[in-house]
C-alpha cells in the first residue's frame, strides 16, 4: 500500500515537474534580487541647492543694488537694451529705446518699456559642451547671471545666437504682462521708500 | 560657472607676478580652448554695474577682480 502510494507521488511530482520547477526558479530569483544590496549612489541632495546658493551670492556681487533686489522680489531682472533701434534690425524702430527681461532658464524677452509692447522672444541655453548627452544646467541663478553678462558685454553676440521668436511661443504674453505691471509697482514702491514715504498696503496698490 | 555644480574656483594669482601671470594665461587660453565664454564684471565710471565679454588676456583690465567662465550660449528651443 505505502510503495503504491510512493510511486503515485513519484509519478505526480514528475508530471507536475514542468509546472512547478519554473515557478520555483522564478521564487527563488526574486528572493535572490530582494536580498542583493542596492548600489550606493552618489547622489548628493543638497548638492543642487548649494550651487543655486553659491550662484545667488555671484549674482549679488556682479549685478548692481536694484537688479538684484529686482530678481530677489520678481523673479527676473530688466536689461536696457544698447543698441539705438530694436534688437531686431529687421524691424528696426530708430530711436525706440527697448530692454530685455531676464527670466531663469526662459526665453529673454525683449520689449518697449514705454508702450510695454512685445517684440520677440530670445531662445538661449548655455550647453554644457563636454558632457553632450544629458548634461546638467546650470543653476537658477547661473543661468540669469551668464545672461545678463552677455546682454550687458556683448548684446549683439548674444542676440545672433539665440533663435528669436515671436513674443508668446514659450512665455504666455500675459505673465510678461503681469511681470512688466509687477515691476512698475515695485518700481514705484521702491521710489517712495527712498522718497521716505510709508508704502501703501500691498491691496491698495492691488487695486 | 559650472552646470549643476555653480561657481567654481578655477585659478587665482596675482598678474603683477610673472610666475602668477604666466598660470593664469594658461588657464585663460584653457578655458576658452573648452569652448567657454569669459566676461569681467565691472563699476562703470557712473557707478552702474557692467559686464565686458574678453576674447583674450591682454583685453582684461588689469585691476580686474575676476574673470568668470561660462557655457558657450546656444541657440535654444
Amino acid at each position: 500500500m505505502l510503495l503504491a502510494l510512493a510511486a503515485t507521488a513519484l509519478v505526480a511530482i514528475a508530471l507536475l515537474s514542468d509546472v512547478i520547477l519554473p515557478r520555483l526558479e522564478e521564487a527563488w530569483e526574486r528572493r535572490r534580487a530582494r536580498r542583493q544590496r542596492v548600489p550606493a549612489m552618489n547622489y548628493d541632495p543638497g548638492r543642487e541647492r548649494r550651487a543655486e546658493q553659491r550662484a545667488r551670492t555671484l549674482l549679488r556681487s556682479c549685478v548692481n543694488e536694484e537688479e538684484w533686489a529686482m530678481y530677489r522680489d520678481l523673479g527676473f531682472i530688466r536689461v536696457w537694451g544698447s543698441q539705438a533701434g530694436n534688437p531686431d534690425e529687421r524691424s528696426s524702430r530708430s530711436g525706440a529705446p527697448y530692454a530685455y527681461l531676464i527670466y531663469p532658464h526662459r526665453p529673454v524677452v525683449a520689449y518697449i518699456p514705454q508702450t510695454h509692447r512685445l517684440l520677440s522672444e530670445y531662445c538661449v541655453a548655455f550647453p554644457d559642451d563636454s558632457r553632450p548627452y544629458g548634461s546638467a544646467r546650470l543653476p537658477d541663478s547661473d543661468d540669469v547671471l551668464a545672461k545678463w553678462m552677455a546682454l550687458t558685454g556683448d548684446e549683439q553676440r548674444l542676440i545672433k545666437t539665440a533663435n528669436m521668436h515671436l513674443p508668446g511661443r514659450q512665455i504666455d504674453p500675459l505673465q510678461v504682462k503681469r511681470d512688466l505691471w509687477r515691476l512698475g509697482q515695485w518700481e514705484q514702491a521702491r521710489l517712495r521708500q527712498s522718497a521716505g514715504a510709508p508704502a501703501p498696503h500691498a491691496a491698495d496698490s492691488a487695486s | 560657472m559650472k552646470p549643476g555644480h555653480g561657481e567654481v574656483l578655477i585659478a587665482e594669482g596675482d598678474v603683477e607676478l610673472a610666475e602668477d601671470e604666466e598660470r593664469l594665461i594658461e588657464e585663460f587660453r584653457r578655458q576658452l580652448d573648452e569652448g567657454l565664454w569669459a566676461a569681467v564684471p565691472f563699476t562703470g565710471e557712473a557707478g552702474q554695474r557692467d559686464a565686458r565679454m574678453v576674447r583674450s588676456f591682454d583685453e582684461i583690465p588689469r585691476d580686474a577682480e575676476r574673470v568668470i567662465f561660462f557655457p558657450r550660449a546656444a541657440g535654444g528651443r
